[in-house]
Protein backbone atom coordinates (compact mmCIF):
# COMPACT_ATOMS: atom_id res chain seq x y z
CA UNK A 1 0.00 0.00 0.00
CA UNK A 2 1.84 3.42 -0.79
CA UNK A 3 0.11 5.95 1.32
CA UNK A 4 0.50 9.01 -0.73
CA UNK A 5 -2.17 7.56 -3.47
CA UNK A 6 -4.30 7.33 0.12
CA UNK A 7 -3.22 10.84 1.06
CA UNK A 8 -3.99 11.57 -2.06
CA UNK A 9 -7.98 10.71 -2.03
CA UNK A 10 -7.85 12.29 1.64
CA UNK A 11 -6.61 16.09 -0.22
CA UNK A 12 -9.06 15.86 -2.44
CA UNK A 13 -11.54 15.89 0.10
CA UNK A 14 -9.73 18.44 2.32
CA UNK A 15 -9.50 20.97 -0.85
CA UNK A 16 -13.23 20.19 -1.59
CA UNK A 17 -13.61 21.01 2.14
CA UNK A 18 -11.46 24.34 2.42
CA UNK A 19 -13.52 25.46 -0.98
CA UNK A 20 -17.00 24.98 0.49
CA UNK A 21 -18.75 26.28 3.36
CA UNK A 22 -21.90 23.93 2.49
CA UNK A 23 -19.56 20.91 2.54
CA UNK A 24 -17.76 22.34 5.83
CA UNK A 25 -20.19 23.46 7.98
CA UNK A 26 -21.97 20.09 8.53
CA UNK A 27 -19.07 18.70 9.67
CA UNK A 28 -19.97 20.32 13.13
CA UNK A 29 -23.12 22.05 12.90
CA UNK A 30 -25.43 19.71 13.19
CA UNK A 31 -23.79 17.84 15.99
CA UNK A 32 -23.29 21.12 17.98
CA UNK A 33 -27.75 21.92 17.41
CA UNK A 34 -27.92 18.05 19.06
CA UNK A 35 -25.40 18.87 21.49
CA UNK A 36 -27.88 22.05 21.70
CA UNK A 37 -30.71 19.67 22.23
CA UNK A 38 -29.86 17.45 24.35
CA UNK A 39 -28.47 19.09 26.71
CA UNK A 40 -30.83 21.62 27.45
CA UNK A 41 -33.46 18.07 27.55
CA UNK A 42 -31.18 16.38 30.34
CA UNK A 43 -31.22 19.63 32.21
CA UNK A 44 -35.09 19.57 32.34
CA UNK A 45 -35.10 16.01 32.88
CA UNK A 46 -32.98 16.45 36.09
CA UNK A 47 -35.74 19.19 37.10
CA UNK A 48 -38.75 16.93 37.18
CA UNK A 49 -37.22 13.52 38.30
CA UNK A 50 -35.42 12.30 41.33
CA UNK A 51 -32.29 14.73 42.10
CA UNK A 52 -29.94 11.48 42.48
CA UNK A 53 -30.27 10.81 39.08
CA UNK A 54 -28.03 12.50 36.60
CA UNK A 55 -29.66 12.63 32.93
CA UNK A 56 -26.83 14.28 31.55
CA UNK A 57 -23.96 11.91 31.18
CA UNK A 58 -26.31 9.01 30.22
CA UNK A 59 -28.55 10.89 27.89
CA UNK A 60 -26.17 14.00 26.55
CA UNK A 61 -23.04 11.14 26.74
CA UNK A 62 -25.28 8.64 24.52
CA UNK A 63 -26.11 11.13 22.21
CA UNK A 64 -22.55 12.68 21.71
CA UNK A 65 -21.11 9.10 21.22
CA UNK A 66 -23.84 8.08 18.96
CA UNK A 67 -23.54 11.19 16.64
CA UNK A 68 -19.99 10.90 16.39
CA UNK A 69 -20.24 7.21 15.47
CA UNK A 70 -22.64 8.96 12.61
CA UNK A 71 -19.67 11.35 11.59
CA UNK A 72 -17.40 8.64 11.32
CA UNK A 73 -19.53 6.62 8.98
CA UNK A 74 -20.38 9.45 6.86
CA UNK A 75 -16.72 10.55 6.94
CA UNK A 76 -16.21 7.92 5.07
CA UNK A 77 -19.12 7.88 2.45
CA UNK A 78 -19.29 11.67 1.95
CA UNK A 79 -15.34 11.32 0.18
CA UNK A 80 -16.68 8.38 -1.79
CA UNK A 81 -19.97 10.46 -2.91
CA UNK A 82 -17.97 13.42 -3.91
CA UNK A 83 -16.28 11.09 -6.38
CA UNK A 84 -20.16 9.77 -7.81
CA UNK A 85 -21.17 13.36 -7.86
CA UNK A 86 -18.30 14.33 -9.66
CA UNK A 87 -18.32 11.71 -12.17
CA UNK A 88 -14.58 10.88 -11.05
CA UNK A 89 -14.66 6.87 -11.16
CA UNK A 90 -12.77 6.80 -14.21
CA UNK A 91 -10.23 8.67 -13.21
CA UNK A 92 -9.64 7.29 -10.01
CA UNK A 93 -10.34 3.40 -11.00
CA UNK A 94 -8.59 3.59 -14.21
CA UNK A 95 -5.31 4.91 -12.58
CA UNK A 96 -2.76 3.22 -10.20
CA UNK A 97 -5.55 3.24 -7.19
CA UNK A 98 -5.42 0.14 -5.26
CA UNK A 99 -9.00 -0.47 -3.50
CA UNK A 100 -6.79 -0.90 -0.26
CA UNK A 101 -5.47 3.01 -0.62
CA UNK A 102 -8.71 4.38 -2.10
CA UNK A 103 -10.43 2.92 1.20
CA UNK A 104 -7.80 4.08 3.12
CA UNK A 105 -8.24 7.33 1.61
CA UNK A 106 -11.61 7.71 2.77
CA UNK A 107 -10.51 6.42 6.25
CA UNK A 108 -7.86 8.76 6.36
CA UNK A 109 -10.39 11.49 5.38
CA UNK A 110 -13.52 10.91 8.16
CA UNK A 111 -10.73 10.64 10.70
CA UNK A 112 -9.81 14.32 10.27
CA UNK A 113 -13.77 15.28 9.75
CA UNK A 114 -14.97 13.53 12.56
CA UNK A 115 -11.84 14.04 15.19
CA UNK A 116 -13.64 18.16 14.31
CA UNK A 117 -17.28 17.28 15.03
CA UNK A 118 -15.68 15.40 18.06
CA UNK A 119 -14.25 18.20 19.45
CA UNK A 120 -17.02 20.73 18.82
CA UNK A 121 -19.33 18.14 21.03
CA UNK A 122 -16.53 17.97 23.59
CA UNK A 123 -16.42 21.38 24.28
CA UNK A 124 -20.20 22.38 23.80
CA UNK A 125 -21.22 19.29 26.48
CA UNK A 126 -18.55 19.74 28.71
CA UNK A 127 -18.19 23.59 29.28
CA UNK A 128 -22.35 24.77 28.81
CA UNK A 129 -24.16 21.80 30.01
CA UNK A 130 -21.20 19.86 32.72
CA UNK A 131 -20.88 16.62 31.25
CA UNK A 132 -18.12 15.14 33.01
CA UNK A 133 -15.80 12.21 30.80
CA UNK A 134 -14.77 11.19 34.52
CA UNK A 135 -18.13 9.55 34.45
CA UNK A 136 -16.96 6.83 32.39
CA UNK A 137 -13.06 6.96 33.34
CA UNK A 138 -10.50 5.49 31.21
CA UNK A 139 -12.96 3.71 29.39
CA UNK A 140 -14.55 6.73 27.38
CA UNK A 141 -11.39 6.40 24.68
CA UNK A 142 -12.52 2.78 24.13
CA UNK A 143 -15.52 3.75 23.61
CA UNK A 144 -14.53 6.12 20.83
CA UNK A 145 -12.44 3.81 19.37
CA UNK A 146 -15.20 0.78 18.93
CA UNK A 147 -17.40 3.61 17.78
CA UNK A 148 -15.40 4.87 15.40
CA UNK A 149 -13.93 1.34 14.22
CA UNK A 150 -18.10 0.50 13.53
CA UNK A 151 -18.33 3.70 12.09
CA UNK A 152 -15.53 2.99 9.50
CA UNK A 153 -17.48 -0.38 8.72
CA UNK A 154 -20.75 0.66 8.10
CA UNK A 155 -19.65 3.53 5.68
CA UNK A 156 -17.33 1.14 3.68
CA UNK A 157 -20.55 -1.10 3.50
CA UNK A 158 -22.21 2.00 2.60
CA UNK A 159 -20.07 2.77 -0.48
CA UNK A 160 -19.96 -0.90 -1.61
CA UNK A 161 -23.80 -0.49 -1.32
CA UNK A 162 -23.81 2.54 -3.56
CA UNK A 163 -21.29 1.37 -5.60
CA UNK A 164 -23.05 -2.11 -6.67
CA UNK A 165 -27.00 -0.33 -7.00
CA UNK A 166 -26.04 3.06 -8.24
CA UNK A 167 -26.14 7.04 -7.48
CA UNK A 168 -30.00 7.20 -6.74
CA UNK A 169 -29.13 4.54 -3.94
CA UNK A 170 -27.04 6.85 -1.48
CA UNK A 171 -30.90 7.51 -0.13
CA UNK A 172 -30.40 3.75 1.08
CA UNK A 173 -27.14 5.03 3.07
CA UNK A 174 -28.30 8.39 5.02
CA UNK A 175 -30.44 6.04 7.10
CA UNK A 176 -28.84 3.24 8.08
CA UNK A 177 -27.81 4.98 11.68
CA UNK A 178 -31.89 5.89 11.94
CA UNK A 179 -32.14 2.40 11.51
CA UNK A 180 -29.39 0.68 13.42
CA UNK A 181 -30.61 3.19 16.53
CA UNK A 182 -33.40 1.26 18.34
CA UNK A 183 -31.26 -2.03 18.42
CA UNK A 184 -27.87 -0.41 19.36
CA UNK A 185 -29.63 0.54 22.79
CA UNK A 186 -28.62 4.22 22.84
CA UNK A 187 -30.86 5.52 25.45
CA UNK A 188 -32.19 2.20 27.13
CA UNK A 189 -30.52 -0.89 28.38
CA UNK A 190 -30.87 -3.89 25.81
CA UNK A 191 -32.80 -5.70 28.61
CA UNK A 192 -36.12 -3.89 27.70
CA UNK A 193 -35.69 -4.96 24.07
CA UNK A 194 -37.43 -8.09 22.71
CA UNK A 195 -35.73 -11.26 22.49
CA UNK A 196 -35.18 -11.40 19.14
CA UNK A 197 -34.18 -7.59 18.73
CA UNK A 198 -31.63 -8.26 21.63
CA UNK A 199 -30.36 -11.11 19.42
CA UNK A 200 -29.59 -8.11 16.77
CA UNK A 201 -28.20 -6.15 19.21
CA UNK A 202 -25.41 -8.28 19.87
CA UNK A 203 -23.79 -8.16 16.42
CA UNK A 204 -24.34 -4.39 17.00
CA UNK A 205 -20.69 -3.08 18.63
CA UNK A 206 -22.26 0.05 19.72
CA UNK A 207 -24.81 -1.82 22.14
CA UNK A 208 -21.41 -2.85 23.94
CA UNK A 209 -20.47 1.05 23.93
CA UNK A 210 -23.62 2.02 25.24
CA UNK A 211 -24.52 -0.73 28.17
CA UNK A 212 -20.92 0.06 29.34
CA UNK A 213 -21.63 4.23 29.32
CA UNK A 214 -24.77 3.46 31.35
CA UNK A 215 -23.78 1.06 33.50
CA UNK A 216 -20.51 3.78 34.39
CA UNK A 217 -22.39 6.26 34.51
CA UNK A 218 -25.03 4.75 37.41
CA UNK A 219 -21.81 3.85 39.18
CA UNK A 220 -21.55 -0.03 38.44
CA UNK A 221 -18.72 -1.57 37.49
CA UNK A 222 -18.43 -2.46 33.31
CA UNK A 223 -16.50 -6.01 32.13
CA UNK A 224 -13.45 -4.25 30.20
CA UNK A 225 -13.53 -8.15 28.54
CA UNK A 226 -17.18 -7.13 27.14
CA UNK A 227 -15.90 -4.03 25.75
CA UNK A 228 -13.56 -6.31 23.70
CA UNK A 229 -15.42 -8.68 22.45
CA UNK A 230 -17.58 -5.59 20.47
CA UNK A 231 -13.97 -4.30 19.27
CA UNK A 232 -13.31 -7.59 18.02
CA UNK A 233 -16.71 -7.53 16.12
CA UNK A 234 -16.29 -3.78 15.03
CA UNK A 235 -12.69 -5.23 13.29
CA UNK A 236 -14.19 -8.28 12.47
CA UNK A 237 -17.22 -6.37 10.55
CA UNK A 238 -14.52 -3.87 8.76
CA UNK A 239 -12.70 -6.77 7.22
CA UNK A 240 -16.31 -8.09 6.09
CA UNK A 241 -16.88 -4.53 4.79
CA UNK A 242 -13.69 -4.51 2.74
CA UNK A 243 -14.54 -7.99 1.49
CA UNK A 244 -17.59 -6.71 0.25
CA UNK A 245 -16.59 -3.57 -1.49
CA UNK A 246 -13.76 -5.24 -3.24
CA UNK A 247 -16.69 -7.75 -4.51
CA UNK A 248 -18.54 -5.29 -5.64
CA UNK A 249 -15.88 -3.44 -7.36
CA UNK A 250 -14.53 -6.95 -9.17
CA UNK A 251 -18.25 -7.10 -10.71
CA UNK A 252 -18.39 -3.93 -11.42
CA UNK A 253 -14.94 -4.17 -13.35
CA UNK A 254 -16.47 -7.64 -14.99
CA UNK A 255 -19.35 -5.75 -16.32
CA UNK A 256 -18.06 -3.00 -17.35
CA UNK A 257 -20.59 -1.07 -14.27
CA UNK A 258 -17.70 1.65 -13.46
CA UNK A 259 -16.72 2.78 -16.86
CA UNK A 260 -20.57 3.32 -17.70
CA UNK A 261 -21.95 4.53 -13.46
CA UNK A 262 -24.25 7.07 -14.71
CA UNK A 263 -26.30 4.30 -16.24
CA UNK A 264 -26.49 2.85 -12.90
CA UNK A 265 -27.02 -0.18 -14.42
CA UNK A 266 -25.89 -2.41 -17.36
CA UNK A 267 -28.65 -4.49 -18.18
CA UNK B 1 -13.85 -15.66 -39.82
CA UNK B 2 -10.29 -15.32 -38.64
CA UNK B 3 -9.33 -11.77 -36.42
CA UNK B 4 -6.58 -10.15 -37.98
CA UNK B 5 -3.43 -9.64 -35.66
CA UNK B 6 -2.21 -6.94 -36.18
CA UNK B 7 1.94 -6.14 -35.68
CA UNK B 8 4.01 -2.80 -35.61
CA UNK B 9 7.41 -2.81 -36.09
CA UNK B 10 9.34 -5.08 -34.93
CA UNK B 11 12.55 -2.86 -34.23
CA UNK B 12 10.42 -0.96 -31.90
CA UNK B 13 9.96 -1.61 -28.33
CA UNK B 14 6.87 -2.42 -27.36
CA UNK B 15 4.51 -0.50 -24.92
CA UNK B 16 1.36 -1.95 -25.23
CA UNK B 17 0.81 -5.61 -26.18
CA UNK B 18 -2.91 -6.91 -26.57
CA UNK B 19 -3.54 -10.09 -27.73
CA UNK B 20 -6.69 -12.20 -28.18
CA UNK B 21 -8.50 -9.98 -26.44
CA UNK B 22 -12.57 -10.62 -26.20
CA UNK B 23 -15.13 -9.10 -24.69
CA UNK B 24 -18.62 -10.69 -24.38
CA UNK B 25 -22.16 -9.26 -22.61
CA UNK B 26 -24.56 -11.56 -22.13
CA UNK B 27 -23.19 -14.66 -24.80
CA UNK B 28 -22.59 -11.52 -27.08
CA UNK B 29 -18.81 -10.48 -28.12
CA UNK B 30 -18.34 -6.53 -28.13
CA UNK B 31 -14.97 -7.27 -28.87
CA UNK B 32 -13.44 -10.41 -30.72
CA UNK B 33 -10.21 -11.86 -30.75
CA UNK B 34 -8.59 -8.14 -31.35
CA UNK B 35 -4.57 -8.27 -31.06
CA UNK B 36 -2.23 -5.65 -31.57
CA UNK B 37 0.66 -3.50 -30.65
CA UNK B 38 1.80 -0.16 -30.15
CA UNK B 39 5.41 0.69 -30.14
CA UNK B 40 7.74 3.37 -28.35
CA UNK B 41 7.29 6.55 -29.77
CA UNK B 42 4.46 5.93 -32.20
CA UNK B 43 1.14 6.84 -32.80
CA UNK B 44 -1.29 4.31 -33.12
CA UNK B 45 -5.24 5.23 -34.17
CA UNK B 46 -7.91 3.09 -33.51
CA UNK B 47 -10.68 3.64 -35.92
CA UNK B 48 -14.09 2.67 -36.12
CA UNK B 49 -17.75 3.33 -36.60
CA UNK B 50 -19.78 3.77 -33.38
CA UNK B 51 -20.19 0.24 -31.30
CA UNK B 52 -17.32 -1.20 -33.29
CA UNK B 53 -15.56 -1.73 -30.07
CA UNK B 54 -12.75 1.02 -29.27
CA UNK B 55 -14.28 2.32 -26.05
CA UNK B 56 -14.54 -1.55 -24.68
CA UNK B 57 -11.10 -1.89 -26.07
CA UNK B 58 -10.00 1.29 -24.43
CA UNK B 59 -11.48 0.40 -20.94
CA UNK B 60 -9.90 -2.82 -20.37
CA UNK B 61 -6.60 -1.28 -21.29
CA UNK B 62 -6.93 0.85 -18.60
CA UNK B 63 -8.34 -1.86 -16.59
CA UNK B 64 -11.87 -0.77 -15.72
CA UNK B 65 -13.55 -3.27 -17.83
CA UNK B 66 -12.50 -7.40 -17.07
CA UNK B 67 -11.62 -8.56 -20.63
CA UNK B 68 -13.86 -12.15 -21.14
CA UNK B 69 -10.95 -13.99 -22.26
CA UNK B 70 -7.32 -12.52 -23.98
CA UNK B 71 -4.10 -10.62 -22.65
CA UNK B 72 -2.51 -6.92 -21.87
CA UNK B 73 0.55 -6.26 -21.66
CA UNK B 74 1.61 -2.74 -20.03
CA UNK B 75 5.89 -2.54 -21.34
CA UNK B 76 6.34 -6.20 -19.71
CA UNK B 77 3.66 -6.15 -17.26
CA UNK B 78 0.74 -8.64 -17.45
CA UNK B 79 -2.29 -5.95 -16.59
CA UNK B 80 -4.64 -8.36 -14.86
CA UNK B 81 -1.68 -9.88 -12.31
CA UNK B 82 0.35 -6.43 -11.89
CA UNK B 83 -2.87 -4.09 -12.52
CA UNK B 84 -1.18 -1.38 -10.27
CA UNK B 85 2.35 -0.92 -11.49
CA UNK B 86 0.96 -1.29 -15.09
CA UNK B 87 -1.28 1.53 -14.58
CA UNK B 88 1.48 3.37 -13.15
CA UNK B 89 2.83 3.48 -16.72
CA UNK B 90 -0.29 4.50 -18.59
CA UNK B 91 -2.65 7.18 -18.80
CA UNK B 92 -5.36 8.55 -20.16
CA UNK B 93 -8.03 11.60 -21.66
CA UNK B 94 -10.97 10.88 -22.59
CA UNK B 95 -14.08 13.59 -23.08
CA UNK B 96 -16.08 11.36 -21.74
CA UNK B 97 -14.38 11.58 -18.19
CA UNK B 98 -13.29 15.26 -17.13
CA UNK B 99 -11.18 15.79 -14.65
CA UNK B 100 -14.26 17.05 -11.28
CA UNK B 101 -15.45 20.43 -12.29
CA UNK B 102 -15.31 21.42 -8.41
CA UNK B 103 -11.79 21.09 -8.23
CA UNK B 104 -9.47 24.23 -9.20
CA UNK B 105 -6.39 22.89 -12.10
CA UNK B 106 -3.89 22.96 -9.79
CA UNK B 107 -5.46 21.02 -7.34
CA UNK B 108 -6.30 18.41 -9.98
CA UNK B 109 -2.99 18.05 -11.07
CA UNK B 110 -1.60 17.50 -7.27
CA UNK B 111 -4.44 14.76 -6.15
CA UNK B 112 -3.84 13.12 -9.46
CA UNK B 113 0.00 13.83 -9.49
CA UNK B 114 -0.08 12.14 -6.05
CA UNK B 115 -2.22 8.98 -7.40
CA UNK B 116 0.42 8.18 -9.97
CA UNK B 117 3.77 8.53 -7.69
CA UNK B 118 4.80 11.85 -9.84
CA UNK B 119 8.21 12.85 -8.48
CA UNK B 120 9.11 16.70 -7.70
CA UNK B 121 5.37 17.28 -8.11
CA UNK B 122 5.12 21.14 -7.77
CA UNK B 123 8.21 20.91 -10.98
CA UNK B 124 6.38 18.70 -13.21
CA UNK B 125 2.92 20.91 -12.38
CA UNK B 126 4.32 24.18 -13.29
CA UNK B 127 6.16 22.85 -16.31
CA UNK B 128 2.82 21.19 -17.98
CA UNK B 129 0.67 24.04 -16.70
CA UNK B 130 3.51 26.26 -18.54
CA UNK B 131 3.32 23.56 -21.62
CA UNK B 132 0.33 23.53 -22.15
CA UNK B 133 -0.84 27.49 -21.66
CA UNK B 134 -2.49 26.87 -18.06
CA UNK B 135 -0.73 29.42 -15.71
CA UNK B 136 -3.20 31.91 -15.69
CA UNK B 137 -6.43 29.12 -14.84
CA UNK B 138 -3.83 27.77 -12.37
CA UNK B 139 -6.54 28.33 -9.37
CA UNK B 140 -10.12 28.09 -11.59
CA UNK B 141 -11.64 25.66 -11.32
CA UNK B 142 -11.92 22.89 -14.61
CA UNK B 143 -15.77 23.18 -14.54
CA UNK B 144 -15.99 26.78 -15.32
CA UNK B 145 -13.09 26.50 -18.09
CA UNK B 146 -14.04 26.33 -22.13
CA UNK B 147 -14.19 22.66 -23.35
CA UNK B 148 -11.04 23.19 -24.46
CA UNK B 149 -9.04 24.41 -21.44
CA UNK B 150 -11.05 21.41 -20.02
CA UNK B 151 -9.08 18.85 -22.22
CA UNK B 152 -5.91 20.56 -22.05
CA UNK B 153 -5.77 20.23 -18.50
CA UNK B 154 -7.18 16.60 -19.01
CA UNK B 155 -4.04 16.14 -21.23
CA UNK B 156 -2.02 18.04 -18.82
CA UNK B 157 -2.93 15.25 -16.15
CA UNK B 158 -2.44 12.27 -18.54
CA UNK B 159 1.10 13.39 -19.14
CA UNK B 160 1.64 13.72 -15.25
CA UNK B 161 3.25 10.97 -14.77
CA UNK B 162 5.51 10.51 -18.61
CA UNK B 163 2.96 7.45 -19.56
CA UNK B 164 4.59 4.81 -20.71
CA UNK B 165 1.41 4.22 -22.89
CA UNK B 166 -1.06 7.42 -23.28
CA UNK B 167 -4.67 6.69 -23.94
CA UNK B 168 -6.56 9.16 -26.15
CA UNK B 169 -10.36 8.36 -26.62
CA UNK B 170 -11.68 11.53 -28.47
CA UNK B 171 -9.00 13.89 -27.34
CA UNK B 172 -10.22 16.55 -29.65
CA UNK B 173 -14.03 16.08 -29.95
CA UNK B 174 -15.94 19.37 -29.53
CA UNK B 175 -13.29 21.38 -29.69
CA UNK B 176 -12.56 24.28 -32.71
CA UNK B 177 -9.86 23.63 -35.89
CA UNK B 178 -7.67 25.91 -33.95
CA UNK B 179 -7.21 24.33 -30.48
CA UNK B 180 -7.45 21.12 -32.05
CA UNK B 181 -4.48 21.81 -34.52
CA UNK B 182 -2.79 23.17 -31.14
CA UNK B 183 -3.35 19.71 -28.81
CA UNK B 184 -2.13 17.53 -31.87
CA UNK B 185 1.03 19.03 -32.10
CA UNK B 186 1.30 18.95 -28.42
CA UNK B 187 0.42 15.06 -28.22
CA UNK B 188 3.10 14.23 -31.38
CA UNK B 189 5.27 16.55 -29.32
CA UNK B 190 5.01 14.05 -26.92
CA UNK B 191 5.64 11.01 -29.11
CA UNK B 192 8.41 12.18 -29.95
CA UNK B 193 10.25 13.71 -27.64
CA UNK B 194 9.45 10.99 -24.76
CA UNK B 195 9.47 7.84 -24.16
CA UNK B 196 5.95 6.68 -24.33
CA UNK B 197 3.38 5.43 -27.06
CA UNK B 198 -0.03 6.77 -27.92
CA UNK B 199 -3.31 4.76 -28.50
CA UNK B 200 -5.41 7.60 -30.21
CA UNK B 201 -9.24 7.31 -31.38
CA UNK B 202 -10.78 10.14 -33.39
CA UNK B 203 -14.03 10.37 -35.94
CA UNK B 204 -12.31 12.78 -37.46
CA UNK B 205 -9.85 10.82 -40.76
CA UNK B 206 -8.18 14.37 -41.09
CA UNK B 207 -6.59 14.36 -38.12
CA UNK B 208 -5.60 10.83 -37.90
CA UNK B 209 -4.02 10.98 -41.79
CA UNK B 210 -2.28 14.24 -39.54
CA UNK B 211 -0.97 12.43 -36.80
CA UNK B 212 -1.13 8.39 -36.67
CA UNK B 213 1.68 6.71 -37.67
CA UNK B 214 -0.12 3.42 -37.55
CA UNK B 215 -4.24 2.97 -38.01
CA UNK B 216 -6.41 0.11 -36.95
CA UNK B 217 -9.81 0.11 -38.02
CA UNK B 218 -12.41 -1.80 -36.25
CA UNK B 219 -15.83 -3.02 -36.75
CA UNK B 220 -18.50 -5.27 -35.36
CA UNK B 221 -15.87 -5.51 -32.36
CA UNK B 222 -12.99 -7.02 -34.89
CA UNK B 223 -9.60 -5.58 -36.36
CA UNK B 224 -10.55 -5.28 -40.06
CA UNK B 225 -7.33 -3.68 -41.52
CA UNK B 226 -4.00 -2.23 -39.99
CA UNK B 227 -1.73 0.22 -41.86
CA UNK B 228 -0.07 3.48 -42.73
CA UNK B 229 -3.08 6.06 -42.89
CA UNK B 230 -1.75 7.61 -46.00
CA UNK B 231 -1.48 4.55 -48.16
CA UNK B 232 -4.22 2.28 -46.71
CA UNK B 233 -7.13 4.05 -48.77
CA UNK B 234 -5.11 3.55 -51.75
CA UNK B 235 -4.60 -0.03 -50.91
CA UNK B 236 -8.34 -0.78 -50.61
CA UNK B 237 -9.36 1.03 -53.47
CA UNK B 238 -10.54 4.10 -51.96
CA UNK B 239 -9.62 7.98 -52.55
CA UNK B 240 -9.46 9.01 -48.56
CA UNK B 241 -9.35 7.81 -45.05
CA UNK B 242 -12.59 8.92 -44.71
CA UNK B 243 -14.02 6.80 -48.06
CA UNK B 244 -12.23 3.64 -46.24
CA UNK B 245 -13.82 4.64 -42.56
CA UNK B 246 -17.47 4.89 -44.67
CA UNK B 247 -16.54 1.75 -46.29
CA UNK B 248 -15.53 0.01 -43.18
CA UNK B 249 -18.57 1.03 -41.22
CA UNK B 250 -21.38 -0.21 -44.29
CA UNK B 251 -19.61 -3.13 -45.53
CA UNK B 252 -17.04 -4.65 -43.02
CA UNK B 253 -17.56 -8.31 -44.13
CA UNK B 254 -16.55 -7.21 -48.10
CA UNK B 255 -13.48 -5.64 -46.47
CA UNK B 256 -12.75 -8.39 -44.35
CA UNK B 257 -13.15 -10.67 -47.08
CA UNK B 258 -10.31 -8.16 -49.86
Amino acid sequence: MHLHRAAAVALRHYYLLRGSLARFLPLFAWVAIDMVLWGFMSRYLNTVTSQEYNFVPVLLGAVLLWDFFIRVMQGVTMVFFEDVWSRNFLNMFASPLTISEYLGGLVLSSIATSTLGLLVMLVLASTVFGLSFAAYGVLFVPFLLVLFLFGIALGIFGCALVLRLGPASEWFVWPIPALLSPFAGVFYPLSTLPAWMQAVSHLLPPSYVFEGMRTLAAGGAFQVSTLLWGAGLAVVEILLACAFFTRVHRQAVRTGLIARYSAESVS
Amino acid sequence: MRAMVTVGRADVPKVLSVAKLRKEYGGKAAVEGVSFEVGRGEIVGLLGPNGAGKTTTINMVLGVLQPTSGTIHIQDLDLAAQRSAALAMTNFAAVYSPLPGNLSVYQNLRVFGLIYGVKSLGARIAELLEQFDLVKYRDVKCGVLSSGEQTRVALAKAMLNRPHLLLLDEPTASLDPATARDIRARIREFAARDTGGVLWTSHNMYEVEEVCDRVLFLARGRVLLEGNPRTLPGEHGQASLEELFIAVAREPLALERS
